[in-house]
């Protein structure tokens, strides 16, 4: 995973809540077995159907911060959907709230999901929609939000903000206590269950 | 070990959780261990990869188990007939075999969704954590399992190490009080309750299901209440294991046996919610107020009892309820004030991890026996698994549903979810005992409406959305 610290990007504001996995990308573009090129399946239904889409609109091309509404990200574990932002340029995610294993997933590849306030989310909607081309920086190391006179904090665990900053691999970091699992197998009950 | 108990009264999520701390750290995620990992074609093909790119093995292949669920087809078990799905198939056996996890393919006698091969074989236990590349790994947690779903990152991790990096989450009782009333089946208690809380009512905690209504439920009920829990963004839902739990257990090919199985049911017991402990969060539902219930939105709490209208958006408190209501009702081509009972139906589908078990499909045949499908209605009947298919065969149940014009299929997650051969055209309306209403979710500018079997085999019969009574 690469180090994350401070991105500065223009945004794209996306004024809708309860945005599922299957509307951020589709099962239609699960079949596939790669980790990348995925962004073509990104909201591929809501660009498809509508000319208006914001991801259609050219005053927001080159975005890289996603502005979104309530419950983003909710429904289905596909780490598709994290893959297909990531892949159309997107860097972080701003939302009031989001799914729990969308938030999961974004921060095991890098996408940072960033909780804030919807009155804040408001404000960050009407300051890109009046100007597209506003900088708006997403400072991991001051966990802050910061677009023209707006500075807001948003909230990060300090284990997952280090990771993040370090870019390191969990599953290097959980081997290095492989003889705590070691131990712990030893002591599992022994009715539960093996497959034969 | 960590975690060891030092007699504070804890709850179910709490016992099961200490259980499986590997290491515990201040500041840090808990590493807890995995009991059981469920694996399918669609979210594993990069997590093997990984493994293959970083030269690791699986660590435990005997606590794993892979079966063909999501992309196959369920009207033949031997062509697949996209060159894309075929690969993700072939993928996947070919992975199985080079990391030696036992598969279930097409074909196999216990093939069939992931969620309901667990339960069916007894691998699914009280106490357990599980884990799967699928949100609706929840299902499990109905036998007292703390199981939850993870993404394609995880999945390896948890191939590579058998563990998982978790924060505890909080926990929430639902209390449901009162009892369902003759006709109104789990479906329904999960669907009322999901409208009542949101959404996001059950984000970042661990729930209970817990109260008279629930302990009555088969396991079969309490599956599909489970199930649904990531629908409200739970981060898993339980049911404190009981007699009921214990019966549907004994005999499965996995289950303990002789002494083991006398040691295994006295542990279960010690695993209910202690008298005294307490839950982050409490929520009530009256289950004697709920009436069979239906969707009319395009997210799962936008729901309503079938005697309802639809909305009106601006009836909605908030202004993000009423933008969201009024786009749901845009896409779904419904007018305010229309009786959901008028709603004309064009497809209507019985299966999935939700619904597809026997007891579902019994539900729905009781209904279709001696009756037919409307005319211009097709109806897919697609059993949960092959186990549940030659049983439903067994009992007959094939031919209530031929006889009445229905379509009866082979085992797969079909038309939940729009990647596979079963998918509805554009415009086409479903009646669906599956778990989602999402946009596009059964194919491409289809329109869901979620119900019960039993609703959605009276559905099928009057053509429009209705409850078993109005055949009478």
């Amino acid at each position: 995973m690469e180090k994350f610290t401070v991105h500065t990007g223009t945004a794209v504001p996306l004024r809708r809540s309860n945005v599922d996995t299957d509307q951020i990308i589709p099962a239609v573009y699960l079949k596939r077995v790669t980790r990348t090129g995925f962004e073509d399946g990104l909201f591929r239904s809501w660009r498809d159907a509508d000319p208006a889409f914001v991801l259609n609109d050219q005053r927001y091309s080159g975005a890289s911060i996603l502005v979104a509404g309530p419950e983003f990200g909710t429904g289905s574990s596909r780490e598709h959907a994290v893959w297909a932002l990531r892949d159309w340029g997107f860097a972080a995610v701003l939302a009031p709230r989001f799914g729990d294993i969308f938030r999961g997933n974004a921060l095991k590849e890098g996408l940072l999901p960033v909780e804030l306030e919807l009155t804040v989310i408001e404000m960050l909607w009407d300051a890109v929609e009046s100007d597209p081309s506003l900088a708006v920086t997403v400072d991991l190391g001051a966990r802050e939000v910061r677009a023209g006179d707006l500075t807001c904090s948003f909230p990060l665990d300090d284990f997952s903000r280090w990771r993040l900053m370090e870019g390191l691999d969990d599953i290097g970091l959980t081997l290095r206590h492989e003889a705590a699992i070691g131990e712990y197998e030893t002591s599992r009950l022994r009715f539960k269950p093996a497959v034969a | 070990m960590v975690g060891v108990p030092d007699g504070t009264p804890r709850t179910l999520a709490e016992k099961v959780w200490d259980a499986h701390v590997v290491r515990s750290a201040q500041g840090e995620p808990d590493l807890l261990y995995i009991d059981l990992h469920l694996v399918h074609e669609v979210t594993s093909p990069q997590a093997f990869d990984g493994l293959r790119m970083a030269g690791r093995p699986v660590r435990r292949p005997d606590l794993t188990i892979a079966t063909e669920d999501h992309n196959t087809p369920t009207d033949n078990l031997l062509t697949i007939a996209d060159p894309v799905s075929r690969t993700q198939i072939e993928t996947l056996r070919k992975n199985c075999a080079e990391f030696g996890i036992k598969l279930h393919s097409l074909g196999d006698a216990q093939q069939g969704v992931v969620h309901v091969l667990g339960p069916q074989i007894g691998l699914t236990q009280p106490g357990m954590t599980i884990v799967c590349g699928d949100s609706h790994t929840s299902t499990h947690g109905a036998f007292g399992a703390l199981a939850f779903g993870i993404g394609t990152s995880e999945v390896e991790h948890v191939l590579a190490t058998q563990t998982l990096p978790q924060a505890r989450p909080k926990t929430m009782a639902v209390n449901v009080v009162g009892e369902l009333a003759e006709g109104v089946t789990a479906k329904d208690l999960i669907l009322a309750l999901i409208t009542q809380v949101g959404t996001g009512g059950g984000r970042g905690h661990i729930v209970e299901y817990r109260g008279e209504a629930i302990r009555k439920l088969s396991m079969e009920g309490r599956m599909t209440v489970s199930n649904m829990s990531i629908e409200w963004g739970a981060r898993a839902g339980m049911v404190a294991p009981d007699e009921t739990t214990f019966a549907y257990l004994a005999g499965r090919e996995y289950a303990p046996k002789g002494e083991a199985w006398d040691e295994a049911v006295a542990y279960w017991r010690t695993l209910a919610t202690d008298e005294g402990a307490t839950f982050d969060t409490e929520v009530t539902l009256d289950a004697s107020a709920i009436t069979p219930f239906v969707t009319w939105g395009t997210n799962p709490g936008q729901g309503a009892p079938l005697s309802a209208r639809v909305p009106d958006p601006a009836d909605f408190g908030s202004e993000a309820e009423r933008n969201a209501a009024t786009r749901a009702l845009d896409y779904m081509a419904l007018t305010p004030g229309t009786p959901l009972r008028e709603v004309p139906i064009d497809v209507v589908f019985v299966g999935s991890c939700t619904n597809g078990r026997l007891e579902d499909l019994r539900a729905a045949a009781n209904v279709l026996r001696g009756r037919k499908v409307a005319g211009g209605v097709r109806m897919l009947v697609v059993p949960g698994s092959a186990a549940v298919r030659a049983a439903a065969e067994e009992e007959g149940l094939n031919e209530v549903f031929t006889e009445a014009g229905a379509e009866w299929r082979f085992a797969g997650c079909s038309m939940c979810l729009g990647m596979n051969p079963d998918i509805l055209e554009p415009g086409q309306r479903s009646a669906s005992t599956s778990n989602r209403n999402f946009e596009g979710r059964q194919g491409k500018g289809g329109r869901t409406h979620l119900v019960s079997p039993s609703v959605a085999a009276a559905t099928a019969v009057l053509g429009h959305l209705a409850a078993p009574t109005d055949l009478n």
